[in-house]
């Protein structure tokens, strides 16, 4: 494999031109102040409790996303290429929802096999027909793009995946950027930084713009599965951002298709709900029988029009990896444009011929369950053992349309803090695109950053850190 | 408001208020089982205290004698007596857990630090000499959080449950500790104003804060009606039935009395009833029967909150 490009040193060793001030600025500061500012950096985010839960760790209920204070930085000229590709993409994914969930033009064309669709497990036929404002279904997208070399040797950007359903980890963005700010007050004194703070702002005004029609001043809740769920940290953070109320299911109820919250003066409607659980979860009723976390009647009332669910119920359609390959001619179909950002090339292992090639080059790729997310159920080949992969090639021969495969990318590097000093680890990019009645982001997003040398996975439940990610104003 | 955040915060602090008057009781039982007075039957104080928290049964069934030793630990530590110490404190910080973002960050980080300081205490035990201190920690913590609570929050609906489930608490707590005390320590003729006197009744006041408010109020020795009296209808005391009950019917008025005329009207009888009471006229009814009938009262003062506000289940 190729030594992966650089955030922020060139091959020949010099500093990029985005890294050029801050690169001078770190020159001044002696080694014992970074040392006190990660301590500080540390202590406060124990204190101010931003953690998160693992799932299968009973050891430690909680723990603290590692942040790294070297932040990623991205020049102005790639942010606005980035932005347009991103909105390009999010509009594409939503007329696509908004197809195959009405009247499915796009399988009529025979761009997408209709088998993969309607045949699909996300797919959600209750969803057949249902409206929704604006025709908006991903409200909060998260698109999860990395930075590798491309076969003619440029290092350009590649969308790794598009989280449709509850993309999390924006509290972290913002949190990220004020333990910066606090931590090295001179160092945005410096250079022009795009702001992001203002994220909640934004987020309610698209939440608000998608409420029912008839509804003038719109009550938006965020919808959480309770303090025990590993983001709730997140739920309670963006509900106090926005100033909403924080819900879970029995605080709501529904009564002749109308949403109700239960306060202390009565029942008070409910027009939008920002909901972090997933559909499955949603509606006793429809889903889930055995879900205590939702609301029973909640999918009628949607159904009805009298409420609005922030992401729309079948999301997970569109962000399926065995729909991704088809994002780009998804892109040309409902937009009549090339794609600006690109997919990482992608065998699909329910074709004979690509089964056959993965299989032969198991141990320079990485594999990924359809359905899976989180960087569980995926193998990465280059950094597997032999009983691993075997154990993985069975996986594959028993059901392999349930996978997908990807070259191992060179994922770009970014100088990161680790124990033995400073040494360049592996980052990803997620933005958060709104979508209501317009496309709204703000720049830049949060960025991943792999700890452990060489691994190429960032999720935080498999080790990752964040940092904050400035992107540069000219 | 939601229904669930302001049950969380009557909760929290209806727990704590009960953790400390758990610890106050405790520690005066505990003082006078070390005086041996002649006067005191052994475990009879220590019976006294499980049946002011109604506890007995729980405590039979899992412990042989009421010794000091074994209620000390049922009371303060057993996690499985749901109204150890122990458990109140956990109580208030997981419902000051769900509802963190509306209290302040100083409240949540002191009942944060208190929950992790008597988890450990459990763990670790308690000395025989660290009895008193760590009931004054109870005390203390307590004291510190309504404290915060007073000196960092805004005066709004959030402020408001949090006073309530206090207020409602300490009525609770106080009319228990009067009336099981008195019925233990039913007055004779011959002994008033003697020894037994001053240390049992000196010890109900001491309970509750109440021994140098007394000797002020009354400037004289200490008899069993005007303890009562004190406790029952002093408006200035601060634990007495009348000033919880003052602050309740204020703090229900403000909260907001659209869906709550049920609530509001019950409120104001029993409110009425204490403002026209004398401690003669309690006597000659009976002190025990006009306690109960005020913890019956009380009792169904929280149901109406519950129904009123919280949207409890059987609505």
């Amino acid at each position: 494999m190729k030594i992966a490009y650089d955030e922020m040193y060139a091959a020949d060793g010099s500093v990029r031109a985005n890294y050029q001030s801050y690169a001078s600025w770190l020159k001044g500061v002696p080694d014992d102040v970074i040392v006190r500012k990660r301590k500080a950096a540390e202590i406060a985010f124990h204190q101010t409790g931003i953690t998160f839960a693992v799932y299968g760790e009973s050891s430690s209920k909680e723990r603290l996303i590692p942040f790294d204070i070297v932040p990623r930085i991205i020049p102005a000229e790639e942010w606005v290429r980035m932005e347009a590709g991103l909105r390009q993409r999010v509009k594409a994914l939503n007329a696509f929802l908004h197809d195959i969930y009405h009247g499915q033009e796009i399988l009529k064309a025979g761009v997408i096999p209709a088998q993969q669709v309607l045949g699909n497990s996300q797919y959600c036929h209750a969803m057949r027909g249902v409206d929704v404002p604006e025709q908006i279904y991903a409200h909060i997208a998260g698109v999860d793009l990395v930075r590798a070399e491309s076969s003619n040797g440029d290092a350009q950007y590649y969308v790794l995946e598009d989280n449709l359903r509850t993309p999390s980890g924006v509290s972290y963005m913002l949190e990220n950027r004020k333990m910066m700010m606090r931590l090295f007050p001179d160092l945005f004194s410096r250079q022009k930084i795009a702001a992001v703070e203002h994220y909640p702002d934004l987020l309610l005004n698209s939440l608000r713009s998608v409420a029912p029609q008839s509804v003038t001043d719109p009550n938006v809740v965020v919808l959480t599965p309770g303090q025990y769920n590993s983001a709730y940290f997140e739920h309670a953070f963006l509900a106090q951002q926005m100033g909403i109320e924080l819900v879970d299911g029995n605080d709501l109820f529904v009564k002749n298709d109308i949403v109700y919250m239960r306060t202390t003066k009565g029942p008070i409607r409910v027009d939008v709900i920002y909901r972090r659980i997933d559909d499955d979860f949603l509606d006793p009723k429809v889903f889930n029988k055995d879900s205590m976390l939702g609301v029973p009647g909640l999918f009628a009332a949607y159904c009805a029009g009298s409420v609005t669910l922030a992401n729309a119920v079948g999301t997970g359609i569109a962000d399926d990896k065995a729909i991704y390959v088809h994002v780009p001619d998804m892109i040309r179909f409902y937009c009549g444009e090339e794609p600006i950002l690109s997919n990482v090339p992608t065998w699909e292992l329910g074709k004979p011929k690509d089964l056959a090639y993965v299989l032969e080059h198991l141990s320079e790729l990485v594999v990924k369950e359809v359905h899976g997310s989180g960087g569980y159920g995926m193998l990465v080949g280059p950094t597997s053992s032999k009983a691993e992969i075997e154990a993985f090639r069975s996986k594959i021969i028993a059901s392999p349309a349930g996978y997908i495969a990807q070259p191992t990318l060179a994922l770009s590097t970014c100088p990161t803090y680790v124990e033995s000093g400073v040494a360049p680890r592996h980052i990803d990019l997620r933005p958060y695109v709104l979508s209501g009645k317009e496309i709204t982001m703000v720049p830049g997003g949060l960025t991943r950053v792999a700890l452990t040398a060489g691994s190429l996975v960032v999720n935080s439940s498999q080790g990752g850190g964040t940092k904050d990610t400035w992107v540069l104003e000219n | 408001m939601l229904s669930s955040t302001a049950d969380h915060l009557y909760w929290m602090s209806r727990s704590m208020e009960r953790a400390e008057n758990t610890a106050r009781m405790l520690d005066v039982t505990y003082r006078m089982s070390l005086l041996k007075h002649a006067l005191i039957e052994p475990h009879h104080e220590w019976r006294a205290m499980l049946s002011i928290s109604g506890l007995h049964e729980d405590f039979e069934a899992r412990y042989d004698l009421p010794s000091g030793q074994n209620v000390l630990h049922f009371m303060a530590l057993d996690e499985k007596n749901p109204g150890s110490i122990y458990n109140s404190i956990f109580n208030a910080r997981e419902n000051a857990r769900a509802v963190r973002g509306k209290i302040t960050s100083e409240m949540w980080e002191a009942l944060n630090a208190t929950w992790l300081t008597m988890h450990q205490t459990r763990i670790e035990g308690i000395e025989e000499d660290g009895v008193s201190k760590f009931f004054e920690w109870v005390k203390e913590r307590s004291h510190l959080i309504r404290g915060i609570a007073h000196g960092t929050m805004l005066r709004d609906n959030t402020f408001r449950f949090i006073r309530l489930g206090m207020f409602l608490e300490r009525a609770d707590n106080t009319a228990r500790i009067l009336d099981v005390k008195y019925h233990i320590l039913l007055p004779s003729p011959k002994d008033f104003g003697g020894a037994a006197d001053y240390y049992q009744w000196g010890s109900v006041l001491r309970s509750v804060s109440a021994f140098e408010s007394y000797r002020k109020v009354y400037r004289d020795q200490i008899a069993p009606k005007r303890v009562a009296e004190l406790l029952m209808l002093n408006t200035d005391m601060a634990r007495s039935l009348i000033t919880c009950v003052n602050e309740v019917h204020r703090l229900l008025r403000e909260i907001d009395g659209s869906r709550a005329n049920l609530l509001l009207s019950r409120c104001s009888d029993l409110h009425s009833r204490l403002h026209g009471a004398t401690i003669e006229n309690i006597f000659s009814y009976g002190l025990h029967e006009y306690l109960s009938e005020f913890l019956e009262e009380i009792y169904e003062l929280g149901k109406l909150i519950n129904t009123t506000y919280f949207w409890s289940k059987d609505e």
